[in-house]
């Protein structure tokens, strides 16, 4: 019988299923930020002065901002003047009209992705905003949309065409100077995706958007802003891959998402990037911040997350709970494996009076990784009658990885009731032996097992996603055995 | 009662070394320094049902585990051949998939793996080891709802989790289930009927009967006579102190019912 670790070593070994680079000609400014740099960006992007204006704000307060280190997470510092803050696949005299203009490698890379685009996308009943390094190439079924009066564009788009809408709702639920990467995105962001969904409407599909970070050396700073007016549901996708990179790559990303009176908002996310070699030499910096607000009554967001990729994950989808009655839920299924080190979860901010919170988190971990569940749930004086019910499970393969759980609450109103469980488990060596001696390979029982563990959390995930997060989960941990 | 032949000699005298399903030959393992199988030989030729009884700590679980492979026994001497395979050498995986099949003592509860999820992954995995295509979820769901009929279990049992709060009663029957559905060369039942009800302990010879057929063969690892009263033994066999002291036929097992094991114990030192 070999040994465990030995099997364990030969299967996590094994390569990064996603790791192919597109060579296209980029459009790409020098290395540096500054006030120029954003200029630029804002002047390529023909923006409104009220926007320029905004990102110089932010600008000048990231300058005065230092980078947060109260993560678990340790990584070789960042040269933010080092980075190229732009970059697109270069312009032709005409922007594409269809897709059979668009560069035929950037849909091969769609392919080889799996994007449902055109018919795939039709069958898959999938609307895709694909966000190809910073400029939007191809919307679908924004006909179909347009009919229901559902807006689903490139943030640049939306830019041009309801800045009414950009400049109600930018930054009223992550202001420019919430953090240090929120700040940073605020004056460098190139695209990112826009929804607005008007009064009563249920959108009449999920809304995808799949991202991609390639050129190299440059930092992607997507903005997406979700405003479901009352009485409206959406739900929306987020699903990105990258392709193998030596150098670090930092990607701050912010997502705001407003829900009015009545509306709901669920958020899913499958992030796979490139999460460096197997002696955590590259990857993904993933800094993100993500914030939804339940403005109106009985309004409801719910963030679903499955995190797979990224050297380093430092991310807290948060719901502030500022209507009565609202309702903010966090399902999480974190892995992490190798040397990548994860320190996400939650904030739960308490307003209005009876609103509820759910968070459930499970975190894998395996190989030299570590995992922290770090969330806040606090309730404020005025949040009479409030609930939240948080369970935070730890799975550890092998004996070199670390799970760490973080929970703060703080309560400042008598009658908030808050539960707070927490585990922290290994696969046992009989579950793995009982799935043996049935026959199934020693892979096969991992994930069979690491899946039962997620259950909870995948069934809150859209059907196409949660057969994406299963083979996620499988391709991640391949082999870890503890 | 005449002193047993060993294994090698029964099957000289059967003259048949070709028709043993397990021929195991001074199988010696330990546990940590504790030696816990000192010596087994045991041949089970296909067609046979072999009972192994004996006290507590006798060694009979850790056989048991050794066939399957279970990590954690450093074996030290001894040879297994399953099918004229070396046993010993396969990887549990395949053990299992060659057709070895162990009831467990205690199953293990494996939260959010669902039941049928888990069977027909069971499945599947052997008929790819044999080359035969897989099945479906439409056969599997016919095939194994056929077997549930057979132990009496309620269908929601394929959506639960394996094993995750079911009674001591339904996990054994979920394993002679699985065992049903898998339908191994040789099944090691390691005391599949303690902690059963009269009623279930009847559902559960009834699963085992059904399985006995002449290219089969099964091992009944089992404290007490009672299930012998369902499933009629070939041979007996009695382990203690990490050896087979005794075989005989069934009426081995009516003497150690009426006399306990401590006679043969005495006898053997």
């Amino acid at each position: 019988m070999s040994t465990p670790d030995t099997q364990l070593d030969a299967l996590l070994s094994r390569g990064y299923q996603h790791g192919f680079v597109t060579d296209i000609e980029s459009d790409t400014v020098p290395p540096g930020l500054d006030a120029a740099t954003v200029t630029f960006i804002s002047r390529k992007k023909k923006e409104p002065q009220f926007l320029l204006d905004w990102r110089l704000r932010a600008l000048e307060r990231w300058f005065t901002m230092r980078e947060p280190h109260w993560a678990k997470l340790r990584y070789t510092p960042i040269d933010y003047q080092g980075i190229s803050y732009y970059s697109a696949p270069k312009a032709k005299a005409d922007a594409p009209k269809s897709l059979s203009e668009v560069d035929p490698k950037l849909l091969a890379t769609y392919e080889k992705l799996g994007v449902p685009l055109h018919e795939r996308a039709r069958l898959a009943g999938v609307a895709v905003d694909a966000v190809f390094d910073s400029v939007s190439v191809a919307t679908t079924f924004k006909d179909r949309l347009a009919k229901a009066g559902v807006i689903f564009c490139p943030f640049s788009e939306a830019v041009q065409s309801h800045p009414e809408l950009i400049e109600q709702y930018l930054g009223s639920v992550v202001p420019y100077a919430d953090n240090y990467f929120a700040a940073l995105n605020s004056a460098v962001f190139t695209d990112g995706s826009f929804v607005y969904i008007p009064k009563g409407v249920r959108c009449p599909m999920e809304l995808s958007t799949y991202f991609r970070i390639n050129a190299a050396k440059t930092g992607q700073f997507e903005r997406t802003l979700i405003i479901a007016d009352e009485g409206s549901y959406v739900s929306y996708l987020e699903g990105c891959t990258a392709p193998m990179r030596d150098e670090n790559q930092l990607h701050a990303a912010v997502v705001e998402l407003v829900a009015l009176d009545d509306a709901q908002i669920k958020y899913s996310t499958v992030q796979n990037w490139y999460p460096g070699d197997e002696n955590g030499v590259g990857g993904i910096y993933n800094f993100v911040t993500k914030r939804g607000e339940c403005r109106g009554r009985n309004s409801k967001i719910s963030w679903t997350q499955v995190e797979t990729g990224s050297a380093i994950t430092w991310k807290y989808p948060s719901c502030i709970l500022r209507g009565e009655n609202s309702v903010g839920e966090f399902y999480s299924v974190a892995v992490t494996n190798n040397h990548q080190q994860a320190d996400t979860g939650t904030k739960m901010i308490h307003l209005g009076a009876n609103t509820r919170s759910t968070i459930v988190s499970k975190g894998i971990s395996a190989g030299h990784a570590q995992n922290t569940y770090r969330g806040l749930v606090k309730v404020m004086p005025g949040a009479k009658g409030a609930r939240n019910f948080t369970q935070c499970d730890s799975l550890l393969l092998g004996a070199n990885c670390g799970a760490h759980t973080v929970p703060y609450i703080e309560t400042k109103n008598r009658d908030a009731i808050v539960e707070h469980e927490a585990s922290t488990s290994r696969i046992s060596e009989e579950q793995l032996f009982y799935c043996l001696q049935r026959g199934v390979s020693q892979e096969d029982a991992v994930n069979m097992i690491v899946s039962g563990f997620c259950k909870t959390v995948f069934r809150e995930l859209p059907m196409e996603f949660a057969v994406e997060a299963q083979n996620l989960l499988a391709v991640s941990l391949e082999g870890a055995v503890g | 009662m005449s002193k047993p032949l060993n294994s090698a000699e029964r099957l000289e005298e059967r003259g048949a070394m070709s028709e043993a399903l397990l021929d195991v030959r001074g199988l010696t393992a330990r546990v940590g320094d504790r030696e816990v199988l000192r010596g087994i030989d045991l041949v089970v030729p296909a067609g046979e049902v072999h009972a192994i009884m004996g006290p507590n700590g006798s060694g009979k679980s850790s056989f048991a585990h050794v066939l399957a492979g279970r990590p954690g026994y450093e074996l030290l001497g001894g040879e297994v051949r399953f099918l004229g395979r070396d046993l010993l050498s396969l990887a549990p995986e395949e053990r299992a998939r060659e057709g070895l099949f162990l009831g467990f003592q205690y199953p293990v509860e494996i939260p959010g793996v669902n039941n049928a999820y888990l069977l027909r992954a069971a499945l599947n995995a052997a008929r790819r080891h044999r080359g035969q295509p897989e099945v479906d979820a439409f056969d599997f769901l016919n095939l194994v709802r056929s077997k549930m009929q057979l132990m009496r279990m309620d269908e929601s049992f394929l959506s639960r989790g394996v094993n995750e709060g079911f009674s001591g009663g339904e996990k054994k029957r979920n394993e002679i289930l699985q065992m049903l559905v898998l339908e191994p060369k040789l099944a090691v039942l390691d005391e599949t009927d303690s902690g059963l009800d009269i009623d279930a302990l009847k559902i559960v010879a009834a699963g085992v009967e059904s399985l006995r057929s002449p290219e089969r063969g099964i091992v009944l690892v089992t404290h007490y006579q009672r299930l012998l009263d369902h499933v009629k033994p070939d041979r007996v066999h009695v382990l203690a102190r990490g050896r087979i002291l005794r075989s005989g036929g069934p009426e081995l097992a009516l003497e150690l019912e009426k006399r306990g094991y401590d006679w043969l114990l005495d006898e053997a030192a």
